[in-house]
């Protein structure tokens, strides 16, 4: 009897671990905020006035996205990732989504894995003509008329790409292809949070299209969260 | 079947007549100072080519409908005066035509392209590049900053390369889509070539010039009607070319002032 | 060198084998009709392209089935994206200007008649023939191998302006290794064409008949000649311009290309080049091509009208003078493509004034024929009927010539479709009605049978409306300002426009239909057609005086002897209303000696 009772103890016991090491946060995190000192260069208001259809879509005109800012100096459209210490991972099976709206590359900086499909969709009722820019990847370049079906395509490298419309000179955007699943895209206060780490040394970069990328270490150990923040230099022009 | 012809052909002139003769097709309003020249050498080659037209075709449809299949047993014969009266009639005729024309278009030509710019002729300086036109105005100290080709950066609107912290010139230039211009005051135009050959034309205006890369063009004119107009390009430039335009804004002159200081203020 | 008594240039053995009879063959007739077959390939081509540039003017977002499967990339779903529209258009001119224009009226009559004309019993130099065809068919094929490659074809106009095609890929989608195809097609076309060009001058200058002086030849055999000469001096200016741009593009020369250039955000790294250089060189060879695309057209034309008369021109001397003319005239005046251009503005008036002298030969040619319509008995079936359409469609599309001749005028209706409805006139119908005519009169001498004149008159009928439905508002849409090269219309200006382009390109459908009945009523009467007699037409050049179809040597074991011009029809005092030229039949009271 007393055997028995033991055993389902242990058993229990046994189960209890599993479904606790299942079940919950399984690594540590790491967050923080990405912000600027200094002033930042003008972002200009866009005049569409050469493609109508889209000019009248924005009332107030849309300004250039080269730095986005948000409040107490956050830097937006940093892409946040582990660039060291993480194995590569292969591409989940969802699309990454880039439009091409009022004359907008939405989001302006998309981030996605190498081999993730990546599709891009036109809605607007004029022609885009999408051409990213690599410099280690394959470079290709499309037209989009309006109506018609999404361009499906992906990179088989990592690396950062500028992207940009052939027909619209103001039309800029950016490609982050990652090796592995651990990113973010900084947006309003520029906070982000890469989670699920298992423990291990890695090295976190951020990175912006005009003031370049930093990287710091960071070590974890369980479930705790590290904090790490970035500061960029901004330049007036 | 000749006659048929015949009469097919008079239809066919007709109708191809009808629709200048009525106006239906037109250029719009001229808002230059200089094309009523171009305009008036147009109607006159309209007037001169359109009696040729009419007079050959109708001339050819009345022949063969005489003179084709003929079962009259009538012999062949030749036009009176032969080949010499045509001859004759081509260098009378079309001579003094084509040279009158020659003669008289240099006018309209000249008027474009021999006159230079008044001194205080508005300097703005148009880039045609792959697919819009983008316009800049030298700002308060009159003069444009150096373009530095390798400095451009549209993600950041920087269209023409300026450097304005090292150009003290460049400061206070004023980039804009939009061509916007006081009426009745001589803009001098620089033309500037981004990437490859476009053309700047705007109907209204009569004027059309071709951007080349590696050379300084320019044109000037003076805007004689406010409007919104057209300014589309028309040198072959790759895919985006049918959707390359800005538009020409004819103001008042105060409009115009106030419009400057806006777009000043959002550089 | 008139009278020269015949010595064979050439005595070749009669070809043995199907390989030396149909494919590598000798035979200026057979190599004649590879041309042509080559050109009907390329003008059936040319006119696909162009259905699909009409439909798409209209009809931009139209999904057209099939399209999408045969150019994924250029026509995702079967829309045709901007870039595919402009390929279309470039392919679209370069097939019918090169392979279609310079081959059928000059390297496909020229090769099969002129030798039979002039009393010769093949061209001087056989295997050059042999050669130059081949040469203008891997062209062909380097060409059309452009629509297979992943970048695409090239999208620069059947002009080719630098730097758009000098820089590479940079500029855009079509302008990598399908600019580069481009550029081998046409030089290779240029070898083409300098070899035949050589061939026809030695052969007209040395292998004439006796009796068959300069001044006898037929008018078509002077177009043909005089195309020669003009074609030798202007392909030698192409070829040499697109090794130019070959090299800018692959070996970092930048002939054309100045520095400073961003394309695409890249800095080129070239410097020192210019574009009008391109231009220069371009059209130097570019207006005379104009003129070797129209001059036999002009020269088969005044042949066939000659023989539908029955009775000679006013002047046959006249006539080949004024085509002498203008081939003169036409190296003087290639900056009136470029008035607008950036060059020195004094050079164009100085263009101008040959370009509009041209007009007068021109109009003596017009006057001529219509003169000598004047007292004729027109003998109307289809070959008479396009050969008269060619004079009305002549007349339309030199008319407006008037207007782009002048550089004030040109300021406003340059690159409008005021000028692409010019060149189509004169080009696009005028000289396919040329080859159209010549096709139904030569076909009986080429193949032994008659065409179906009931389908060629419908064929006709429908052309010659169709044509003008299709070009005539060309001309109106450019009068108001309507911008050419463009692949889709979204300017303010043009939406009032858009009913008249769809006019235009329901007509092109129609018209282009009818062309089918033309190449049925070719195939069909080529194996079914009424056995044809020696001399359908009762004409009277040398041609009409061997069998149909022409033995391998043309005259067999006789050499023809040459008593008078090609035009003796009406005579006073002959027997029957013609006399040949090669009848020793005493002409009295002749019209032109």
């Amino acid at each position: 009897m007393r055997a028995t009772a033991g055993y389902v103890v242990g058993i229990a016991a046994l189960a209890a671990c599993a479904v606790i090491v299942h079940a919950g946060p399984s690594g540590g995190t790491v967050s923080g905020k990405v912000t600027y000192e200094g002033t930042p260069a003008k972002q200009k208001p866009i005049d569409m006035s050469k493609e109508p259809s889209c000019a009248k879509q924005h009332p107030t005109p849309i300004t250039s996205e080269t730095v986005v800012t948000g409040p107490s100096n956050a830097l937006d459209n940093v892409v946040v990732y582990v660039s060291a210490g993480a194995p590569d991972e292969s591409a989940p099976g969802q699309a990454a989504k880039f439009e091409q709206k009022g004359c907008q590359y939405i989001p302006h900086v998309l981030a996605f894995q190498v081999n993730q499909t990546l599709e891009i969709s036109n809605a607007d009722q004029t022609s885009h003509n999408i051409h990213p820019l690599p410099k280690v990847n394959r470079e290709w370049n499309k037209s989009q008329p309006p109506g018609s079906a999404p361009i499906d395509e992906k990179y088989d490298k990592p690396e950062f790409i500028p992207v940009k419309c052939n027909i619209h000179p103001w039309m800029h955007g950016n490609f982050a292809v990652l090796k592995n699943s651990h990113y973010a895209v900084t947006e309003g206060e520029g906070g982000f949070s890469l989670a699920d780490l298992p423990p291990g040394k890695y090295t976190i970069t951020a990175w912006h299209e005009s003031y370049g990328d930093q990287s710091q270490d960071v070590t974890i150990s369980g479930n705790e969260t590290k904090t790490v923040n970035f500061v960029f230099k901004a330049k007036p022009y | 079947m000749g006659k048929f012809f015949g009469v097919i052909l008079v239809l066919i002139t007709l109708v191809s007549a009808y629709p200048i003769v009525t106006h239906k097709f037109v250029q719009p309003v001229d808002i230059s100072t200089h094309g009523h020249a171009i305009d008036e050498q147009l109607a006159d080659t309209m007037a001169e080519a359109g009696l040729a037209f009419v007079g050959a075709q109708l001339l050819l449809a009345f022949f063969v409908w005489k003179f084709s299949n003929r079962k009259d047993g009538s012999k062949v014969v030749h036009l009176p005066g032969g080949a010499k009266l045509m001859v004759a009639t081509a260098f009378i005729f079309i001579g003094t035509e084509v040279l009158a024309l020659g003669v008289l278009g240099q006018k309209a030509w000249a008027d474009v392209y021999f006159t230079a710019p008044k001194p205080d002729a508005m300097q703005i300086q148009a880039q045609a590049g792959q697919f819009a036109f983008y316009f800049r105005y030298p700002g308060a100290d009159g003069r444009f900053g150096p373009l530095h080709p390798d400095k451009i950066d549209e993600g950041n609107q920087n269209y023409f390369g300026l450097d304005p912290a090292n150009d003290v010139e460049a400061r206070d230039d004023i980039v804009t889509a939009e061509l916007t211009i006081p009426i009745n005051r001589e803009i001098h135009l620089l033309l500037h070539a981004k990437d490859v050959g476009h053309s700047f034309y705007v109907r209204e205006l009569r004027l059309q010039q071709d951007f080349v890369p590696g050379l300084d063009l320019s044109l000037h004119f003076t805007a004689t009607k406010t409007g919104k107009y057209e300014i589309v390009c028309t040198q072959l430039c790759g895919l985006g070319h049918y959707n390359m335009k800005a538009y020409l804004n004819v103001l008042a002159q105060d409009e115009f002032d106030k419009w400057l200081k806006d777009r000043a203020a959002e550089q | 060198m008139e009278d020269a008594a015949v010595q064979p240039v050439q005595v070749h053995a009669p070809p043995e084998g199907f390989i030396r009879k149909f494919v590598f063959s000798l035979d200026h007739k057979m190599i004649g009709k590879q041309y042509y077959g080559l050109a009907l390939m390329a003008v059936f081509m040319g006119m696909v392209l162009s259905w699909f540039m009409r439909f798409h003017l209209v009809w931009p977002d139209a999904k057209i089935p099939g399209l999408g499967a045969i150019a994924p990339t250029g026509a995702p779903g079967g829309v045709i994206t901007p870039e595919y529209y402009l390929s279309l258009l470039t392919m679209h001119g370069t097939l019918m200007v090169f392979f279609v224009l310079t081959n059928a009226p000059f390297a496909g009559f020229g090769n099969y008649f002129l030798p039979i004309q002039i009393g010769a019993e093949d061209m001087a130099f056989p295997r050059f023939n042999m050669m130059s065809f081949w040469t203008t068919l891997v062209a062909f094929i380097v060409l059309v191998s452009a629509f297979f490659i992943p970048d695409g074809p090239p999208i620069s106009g059947w002009t080719a302006y630098a730097p758009l095609s000098a820089v590479g890929k940079d500029a855009g989608p079509g302008l990598g290794w399908g600019q580069n195809l481009w550029a081998m097609s046409i030089a290779l076309f240029c070898v083409g064409q300098l070899l035949g060009s050589l061939n026809f001058i030695a052969t007209t200058l040395d292998l004439r008949a006796k009796g068959m002086t300069l001044m006898r030849m037929p008018i078509c055999t002077w177009a043909w000649f005089i195309t020669s000469c003009i074609g030798l001096l202007a392909f030698a200016v192409l070829l040499p311009a697109c090794l130019l741009l070959l090299l800018d593009r692959m070996a970092g020369t930048s002939f054309f290309i100045p520095s400073g250039l961003v394309v695409s955000d890249r800095l080129q790294n070239h410097a020192g080049g210019s574009p009008l250089l391109w231009q220069h060189l371009f059209w130097f060879f570019g207006h005379p091509e104009v003129y070797i695309a129209i001059l036999p057209a002009v020269g088969i034309v005044s042949h066939v009208l000659i023989t539908s008369m029955r009775k000679p021109l006013l002047s046959a001397k006249v006539m080949i003078y004024s085509m002498m003319s203008i081939g003169f005239l036409s190296w003087m005046v290639w900056g009136h493509h470029m008035f607008v251009s950036g060059m020195n503005p004094f050079s164009s008036l100085l263009f101008s004034f040959p370009t509009l002298t041209i007009t007068i030969p021109a109009t003596i040619i017009t006057l001529i024929w219509l003169g000598s319509l004047f007292g004729a008995n027109i003998q109307i079936n289809s070959a008479s009927l396009f050969a008269l359409g060619f004079v009305s469609m002549f007349v339309s599309g030199g008319v407006s010539g008037f207007f782009l001749a002048q550089p004030s005028i040109d300021i406003y209706l340059h690159a409008t479709y005021f000028v692409v409805g010019h060149f189509h006139m004169v080009m696009g119908v005028a000289a396919i009605f040329g080859i159209l005519s010549g096709t139904y009169f030569w076909f009986p001498k080429m193949s032994g049978r008659m065409m179906n004149e009931t389908l060629g008159q419908i064929h006709f009928w429908i052309t010659f409306v169709g044509t003008y439905c299709i070009f005539m508002p060309f001309h109106y849409l450019g009068l108001v300002g309507n911008v050419r090269r463009y692949s889709s219309f979204v300017d303010d200006f043009m939406a009032p426009l858009m009913p008249v382009h769809k006019f235009i390109s329901i007509a092109a459908f129609i018209t282009g239909a009818a062309q089918l009945i033309f190449l049925y009523n070719l195939i069909h009467s080529r194996f079914r057609g009424k056995i044809a007699p020696e001399n359908p037409w009762n004409a009277t050049s040398l041609e009409w005086s061997i069998p149909s179809p022409p033995p391998w040597n043309n005259f067999g074991d006789k050499h023809p002897v040459v008593f008078h011009d090609p035009y003796q029809y009406g005579v006073k005092g002959s027997k029957g209303d013609f006399v040949m030229q090669d009848s020793p039949e005493q002409v009295v009271g002749g019209w032109d000696k």
